[in-house]
């Protein structure tokens, strides 16, 4: 399925964030924003729902620690105990720093992985870019032309309101 | 139109700048051909690197008898470096991780390349747990596989175990870090670049990013997640490391302070490293409207922090020592002073706690020259603060019939130096290939503490 997409090109990031705003006020669907940094407000204007990457952060080093505690206390006082110095096999304390570590691991690479897999991001993929410049000093918002009732007039006249410096029509084969 | 003009915060970046200067000023070094300057530093770096790998061969093939260690001395050359440069890797995460938890927004002129100094720090260090143990070959039975020995396992209550898991650790999350917060600039290369080579490899690294907001999203959750994962992580790793000695019941080394004390130290000594590296850098690359003179002073008040800490912390070991009443405890100290390593104990006192105190004087914190000597003071202090603290305790233990001197020998020196070639080596590199400054965090901070200008009515 095709879909036509108005884009509005921008130079600066507060022109950018009250032309997406405007444009969700007008009831329209805001299908991306792209630009060269992270500014506040954005995701909020975008109405975009918070991400849930740190519960899966979270989950994933619980269980990455869970993991080392019981493989430690496995392998030291279950599988093959040793003594060493006279401590005991089961010494809990000895058994932090390494779970502690651990968990970081498992919380760091979980973090990396998933924004990577969430994001479709791999080596070598071609980067879709609605116009050039957007990771050098142009922001665009995209706004889907719903329906015919969608004014391009109307549409350039609010966008040249928030400075915009160039402004097009796309049609999109299919979803990105 | 309305003007309000902030007075709480100084601009971070000098000058009037669009974001397409930005790309074009920082990219600028990556576009051009490297200069003689860069030449001749990097033929110099690559040289001691041979020396060092010449070494390092020469000892696998021989044994570790190349060193100078002897029966009292067991530790010396190698962990001295092995914790300096550990130490060195920890003022990048602090740039890093801490000061953007803490929203610091002047550490966007110098993450990048404090980052970049950790991953290449770490790699260094990581080199003399290796070759220490005598057989590096058989460097893989630190990790707990399961193995054809019986069920044998590594032992988990050990700190040199701990050791393995902080070091490795520490070193996969810091380079995931550098990694993630390079993705945007890649990116920005690839569609700026003319070179058809760098526009190929920068697409295969930049993962097909395009500056969505959707992906923006995420992604600072994944910067915040990593840096809060970071910051416990340095206080770890280096809490970890100074067990390794306070687990022993040496005097000198069995005391309470030294996890506080070898962090406050490896701070210390990796923000010297920081500014060492980015006051060349900032000269060389044409950098000085980004690395502004704000840039070193705030470093340098975060040096003469870290040296307030560490001269108090050597104050503590020494009363510590003396009101303790135990003879061993004092003896050790009293020999640091004055034994037969004074002048390393008071070469140590006096560039890293007396010299940062120039610190105090505003002209000296922004006059560059001033800052370089300090901060190279400062590393050869943190060096001999390591080489002291490992070598005296083991030089005379409790035994006066134990007593033995020590004296690295060539092959040790020619590794020490080896690891400067490589880091440097590294780092240069970087310097040409990479962007040396974050640009997207750049672009974010490019309007903080300007003028605000309302816009007007059409």
């Amino acid at each position: 399925m095709s879909r036509r997409l108005f884009i509005g090109v921008f130079e600066d990031e507060d022109d950018t964030l009250n032309a997406i705003r405007a444009s969700r006020e007008r009831g329209l669907k805001i299908v991306d924003v792209h630009g060269p940094y992270a500014f506040h407000g954005v995701e909020e204007a975008m109405g975009l729902p918070p991400s849930r990457l740190p519960w899966i952060v979270f989950l994933l080093g619980l269980a990455g620690a869970a993991f080392k505690v019981w493989f430690e206390f496995w392998t030291t006082a279950v599988d093959w105990p040793i003594n060493v110095g006279g401590k005991p096999y089961n010494s809990w304390p000895a058994f932090v720093p390494v779970t502690f570590e651990v968990m970081v691991l498992c919380a760091g690479l979980a973090a990396v992985f998933s924004f990577l897999i969430v994001c479709r991001l791999y080596p070598g993929k071609r980067a879709v870019m609605p116009v050039a410049g957007v990771t050098n000093n142009r922001f665009a918002v995209i706004v889907e032309e719903s329906d015919s009732t969608f004014d391009v007039a109307e549409m350039q006249r609010l966008f040249r309101g928030f400075h915009a410096v160039h402004m097009e029509e796309q049609i999109q084969a299919e979803k990105q | 139109m309305a003007e309000a003009a902030t007075v709480l915060h100084q601009p971070l970046v000098h000058g009037e700048k669009s974001l397409a200067q930005v790309t074009a000023e920082i990219t600028a070094p990556l576009e051009k051909r490297a200069g003689p300057l860069w030449w001749a530093a990097f033929v110099v770096s690559l040289g001691l690197l041979a020396l060092g790998a010449a070494a390092i061969g020469y000892q696998i093939a021989v044994g570790v008898g190349t060193w100078g260690l002897n029966r009292t001395v067991g530790w010396a050359f190698d962990i001295t470096n092995f914790v300096f440069w550990i130490g060195i890797g920890h003022a990048g995460t602090l740039i890093s991780a801490i000061l953007f938890l803490f929203r610091q927004r002047w550490r966007t002129s110098v993450n990048r390349a404090a980052e970049a100094m950790t991953i290449f720090a770490v790699i260094c260090a990581g080199l003399f747990p290796i070759i220490h143990t005598g057989r590096p070959w058989f460097a893989y039975w630190m990790i707990p596989y399961p193995n054809t020995r019986g069920s044998l396992w590594v032992n988990f209550r050990s700190p040199l175990v701990w050791d393995f898991f902080a070091i490795s650790t520490y070193f996969t999350i810091s380079l995931m870090f550098w990694y993630v917060g390079l993705l945007p600039d890649i990116a920005s290369v690839r569609d700026t670049t003319h070179n058809r080579w760098r526009r190929r490899l920068a697409a295969l690294f930049s993962l097909g990013w395009n500056g969505s907001y959707r992906h923006w999203q995420r992604y600072e959750v994944v910067y915040l997640m990593l840096a809060g994962l970071g910051t416990p992580l340095v206080i770890s790793v280096h809490s970890i490391v100074s067990m390794d000695f306070a687990t022993a019941i040496l005097p000198g080394w069995h005391t309470t302070i030294f996890p506080p004390y070898f962090v406050a130290g490896a701070i210390f000594s990796g923000m010297a490293m920081v500014l060492t590296l980015m006051l060349v850098a900032r000269k060389v690359m044409r950098l000085e409207e980004y690395i502004t003179l704000n840039h070193v002073e705030a470093m340098c008040k975060l040096v003469i922090a870290t040296s307030g800490i560490v001269g108090l912390a050597y104050a503590t070991e020494f009363f510590t020592a003396l009101y303790s009443g135990n003879a061993y405890e004092e003896f050790v100290f009293f020999n640091r002073a004055l034994g037969p390593l004074f002048w390393g104990y008071w070469t140590m006192v006096g560039c890293n706690v007396l010299v940062p105190q120039l610190l105090w004087f505003r002209a000296v914190r922004r006059s560059v020259p001033a800052v370089f000597a300090i901060s190279i003071l400062v590393n050869v202090g943190m060096w001999f603060e390591r080489f002291i603290i490992i070598v005296t305790s083991l030089q005379r233990d409790f035994l006066p019939s134990n007593w033995f001197g020590y004296a690295p020998t060539k092959v040790e020196i020619a590794t020490l130096v080896g690891t400067f070639g490589l880091f440097f080596t590294l780092f240069l590199l970087f310097c040409r290939f990479l962007p040396v400054i974050a640009m997207a965090e750049i672009k974010g901070v490019l309007k903080h503490g300007r003028p605000i200008l309302e816009a007007s009515d059409e």
